[in-house]
C-alpha cells in the first residue's frame, strides 16, 4: 500500500517536473491567414482558410522543434472581403499580433495593397491565388506566391493562339485583370509570328459585343482572345454565334468557371480557356490530399491545396533557417525548392514561381475538359 | 458592305431595346413630367422574376414547348411588375406630387438603389442564366447580315408596342384622360377626370412595359443580374431625352438612333482615327449627340407641344 502510493506521488511529481520542463521550451507561433470569410467569395475564401489549417495540424501532429523549442503553430484568420481597404486593416491587424508570416490574400485586387503593409512591417507573404503581375513587382522583399501570374500564363495564352491560327483579335475588359493578361497575350502571340488583326475594348459591366464582333468580324481573325470574366465572355461566345464567326474562342482563368458554361449554354461549346496550375488530379500529391482534406471539410472549392502549399512552404523555410524570426527566415524562403501537393516550388528574384505550368480547357458536352498542360 | 449592314442591325437590335425601356420613361415623363429613374430597376425586376418562374417551370416540367414556359413566365411578371409600379408610384412619388420638383427625382434614385439591394438579397450577386434553348434558335440572312428569331421578335414587339401606345393615347378613353392630365391636372379634375386613377394607371402602363424589356433583354444576352437594369435605364433615358421626352413616338427614334449610332461608333471608330481612339470610347459618341441635341434642339428631335407648356 505504502509502496504505490510511493509511486504515485512519483510518478506525479515526475509528471509535474516534465509538464514544466516542457513548457519552459515550448512556444506558440502565429501564422496569419487572409481571405474573404464574408460575402459572395466565402465559399473560396473559407476554402484557403481550411487549407492552411490542414496543413497547420499536420505540421502540429509532428511536434517540430525551431531553434531548440517545440513551436505550435496557431492560424490567425482574418476576413479581408475581397475589399482593397478591409485588406489592409486586417493585414495591420495581424502585424499588430505579431505573426510570423502571412498566408493570402485570395484576391489580387486585396493582396496587392495588404502587401506593403507587410513589406513596411517586415512580415514575409505567400498569396496562394493572388495572379496579378502588380503584386511582385512592387520590389518588396516579403511578397510571394505559389501560384503562376498573369503574365507567365499570358505568354502561354499568346503563344497558344499563335499555334492556333495565323491571325489572333484580342478583346479586353479594361480591368486590371483583364486588360495585364490581353496585354501579354498580345505580346507573346506577336512574339509567336500571329498577326494581332484586332485590339478592341469593352467593360466589366456590358451585355452587348455586337458591334465590336462585327468589327473584328471584317478582319477574319483564327482566334479571338478575350481577357476578362465569365459575365461578359458567355454573351460574347452567344454573340459570335449569332454573328457567324467561326474563330476559336480562347479565354484565361476568368472565363473557365462552370457559370460560363450555365450562361453561354450550348454556344459555350468548344472554348478553350486556360487555369494556372495543373488539374488535381494530375498533381503529383492530388489524389492524396483530396482525400486528407475531404475527409475533414468536404469539397475542395478551388485554391485550398495552393493555400496548404503555402503553409508548408513557410514552415519549411522557417525549419531550414532554425528560426521563426522573420528577419532570419526570409532569406531561407528565397531559397525554397519544395516539392508540394501542387507541383515543384521555387522562386525567382521576385518571388514568382520559376516554373509555373498553365493548363488549357475546353468546354465538351456541357463540361470543361483538360486539353493539355504547357509548361513554359 | 456586309459589315455595315451587319453593325446597322447590330444598331436596330440595341436601340429596340433601348427604345422598349424608354417608352416608360417617356410616357410617365408626359403626364407627369417626373422622370422615374426606378424604371430601369423595374426592368430588371421583370426580368428576375420572369427568371425565376422559367427556372422554377423548367425544372418542374421540362417537356412543355419553350415557348410556353417564357409565355409563363412573362405573364407572371407582367402583373407583379404592374403591382410593383403602382406601389411606387404610391408610396414614392404620391405623397410627394406637391412637393418642389428635386423632391420625388430624389425619392426614385432611393428606390431603384433600394429596388437593387432587394433583387440582391433575394437573386444574390450571381448571374442567372436564361435557358436560351427554349427560345427558337433561327438565324436569318438579310443583305448579308445575320438576324436571330430573337432579336426580329424584340424588333416587332418594340413597333408594336409603340403603334399600340400611341394609339392608346390618341384614340381611348384612358388616353384622352391621360393627355388632359398631362395639359392641366387641376382642370381635369373639375371635368370629372380622377387624376390620381389616371396617374397609377400610367405607372402601371409603363411598369408593364418594362417587364417586356426586362424578358426581353434576358432573352437576347442569355443572362439577368441585379444590376442590369441601371446602365439600361440610363441609356434608355438619354434615348427618350434625344427623341424628345414626352413623345412616345420620339423613344422609339431616339431609342434606333442611340443604338445605330453607338454599333457604328464601336464599329468603326478605332479604322477612322487610326487605331487613335479605340471601341472603348464607343460610349462617347451618344453622350456627344445627346448634347448636341440638348444644345441645338432643347425639347429633343421630336419635342411635342404637351412638353412644352412649362
Amino acid at each position: 500500500m505504502r509502496s504505490t502510493l510511493l509511486a504515485w506521488s512519483v510518478a506525479i511529481a515526475l509528471g509535474l517536473g516534465m509538464t514544466t520542463a516542457h513548457a519552459a521550451d515550448a512556444v506558440t507561433v502565429k501564422i496569419g491567414q487572409s481571405s474573404p470569410l464574408t460575402g459572395p467569395q466565402a465559399h473560396i475564401g473559407k476554402d484557403n482558410d481550411n487549407g492552411v489549417r490542414l496543413a497547420i495540424d499536420e505540421i502540429n501532429a509532428t511536434k517540430p522543434t525551431i531553434g531548440g523549442k517545440a513551436v505550435t503553430f496557431e492560424v490567425m484568420s482574418e476576413d479581408d472581403q475581397a475589399d482593397p481597404k478591409t485588406a489592409t486593416i486586417v493585414a495591420q491587424r495581424m502585424v499588430d499580433e505579431e505573426v510570423a508570416g502571412v498566408i493570402g490574400h485570395l484576391n489580387s485586387g486585396a493582396t496587392i495593397p495588404a502587401s506593403k503593409v507587410y513589406s513596411d512591417n517586415n512580415v514575409p507573404q505567400v498569396s496562394p491565388s493572388a495572379t496579378a503581375i502588380k503584386y511582385t513587382a512592387q520590389g518588396f522583399k516579403t511578397a510571394y506566391r505559389v501560384m503562376t501570374n498573369d503574365e507567365q500564363q499570358g505568354k502561354v495564352l499568346g503563344a497558344y493562339a499563335a499555334k492556333l491560327g495565323k491571325k489572333v483579335a484580342i478583346v479586353d475588359d479594361q480591368t486590371a485583370y483583364g486588360q495585364g493578361l490581353a496585354a501579354e497575350v498580345e505580346k507573346a502571340a506577336k512574339a509567336a509570328g500571329a498577326e494581332v488583326v484586332a485590339v478592341e475594348h469593352t467593360n466589366d459591366k456590358a451585355t452587348d459585343f455586337t458591334a465590336i464582333l462585327t468589327s473584328i468580324k471584317g478582319k477574319e481573325p483564327d482566334v479571338i482572345f478575350f481577357g476578362g470574366m465569365d459575365p461578359q465572355g458567355a454573351p460574347m461566345a452567344k454573340q459570335m454565334r449569332q454573328l457567324g464567326i467561326k474563330a476559336q474562342f480562347l479565354g484565361g482563368d476568368g472565363m473557365q468557371t462552370p457559370k460560363f458554361i450555365e450562361l453561354a449554354g450550348a454556344d459555350a461549346e468548344g472554348t478553350i480557356a486556360s487555369i494556372p496550375g495543373l488539374p488535381l488530379d494530375k498533381m503529383p500529391k492530388g489524389t492524396d490530399f483530396k482525400q486528407k482534406f475531404e475527409a475533414k471539410y468536404g469539397q475542395i472549392q478551388l485554391y485550398a491545396p495552393y493555400a496548404y502549399d503555402a503553409a508548408y512552404v513557410m514552415v519549411d523555410a522557417m525549419k531550414r533557417a532554425d528560426s521563426t524570426d522573420p528577419e532570419k527566415y526570409l532569406p531561407e524562403l528565397a531559397k525554397t525548392s519544395y516539392e508540394g501537393v501542387t507541383g515543384k516550388i521555387s522562386f525567382d528574384a521576385k518571388g514568382d514561381l520559376t516554373s509555373g505550368p498553365i493548363t488549357l480547357y475546353t468546354v465538351k458536352g456541357g463540361k470543361w475538359e483538360t486539353l493539355e498542360t504547357i509548361q513554359p | 458592305m456586309d459589315i455595315f449592314a451587319q453593325q446597322l442591325v447590330n444598331g436596330l437590335v440595341l436601340g429596340s431595346v433601348y427604345a422598349l425601356v424608354a417608352l416608360g420613361y417617356t410616357l410617365v415623363y408626359g403626364i407627369l413630367e417626373l422622370i422615374n429613374f426606378a424604371h430601369g430597376e423595374t426592368t430588371m425586376m421583370g426580368a428576375m422574376i420572369s427568371l425565376a418562374v422559367i427556372g422554377a417551370l423548367f425544372g418542374v416540367a421540362p417537356d412543355l414547348p419553350g415557348i410556353v414556359i417564357v409565355l409563363t413566365g412573362l405573364l407572371v411578371a407582367i402583373p407583379s411588375c404592374m403591382l410593383l409600379g403602382y406601389g411606387i408610384e404610391r408610396v414614392a412619388y404620391r405623397p410627394l406630387r406637391h412637393a418642389p420638383r428635386l423632391a420625388p427625382l430624389i425619392t426614385a434614385i432611393g428606390l431603384s438603389i433600394v429596388l437593387q439591394n432587394v433583387a440582391m438579397l433575394i437573386w444574390g450577386k450571381q448571374y442567372i442564366a436564361f435557358p436560351t434553348t427554349l427560345l427558337p434558335q433561327g438565324r436569318h440572312e438579310i443583305f448579308g447580315a445575320t438576324i436571330t428569331d430573337v432579336q426580329i421578335m424584340i424588333l416587332v414587339l418594340t413597333v408594336t408596342l409603340m403603334a399600340g401606345l400611341v394609339t392608346m393615347v390618341n384614340r381611348s378613353r384612358l388616353g384622352r384622360a391621360m393627355r388632359a392630365t398631362a395639359q392641366a391636372p387641376a382642370v381635369a379634375q373639375l371635368m370629372g377626370v380622377n387624376i390620381n386613377a389616371v396617374i397609377s394607371a400610367t405607372f402601371v402602363i409603363g411598369a408593364g412595359l418594362a417587364a417586356i424589356a426586362g424578358v426581353m433583354v434576358s432573352a437576347n444576352y442569355g443572362q439577368a443580374h441585379y444590376h442590369m437594369g441601371f446602365l439600361l435605364g440610363l441609356k434608355a433615358f438619354s434615348a427618350a431625352v434625344l427623341g424628345g421626352i414626352g413623345n412616345l413616338t420620339g423613344a422609339m427614334l431616339g431609342g434606333m438612333l442611340l443604338g445605330i449610332i453607338e454599333a457604328l461608333g464601336a464599329g468603326y471608330i478605332g479604322d477612322l482615327t487610326g487605331g487613335f481612339l479605340g471601341s472603348h470610347y464607343q460610349d462617347i459618341f451618344a453622350f456627344m449627340v445627346l448634347i448636341l441635341v440638348l444644345t441645338l434642339k432643347p425639347s429633343g428631335l421630336l419635342g411635342s407641344k404637351s412638353v412644352e407648356r412649362a
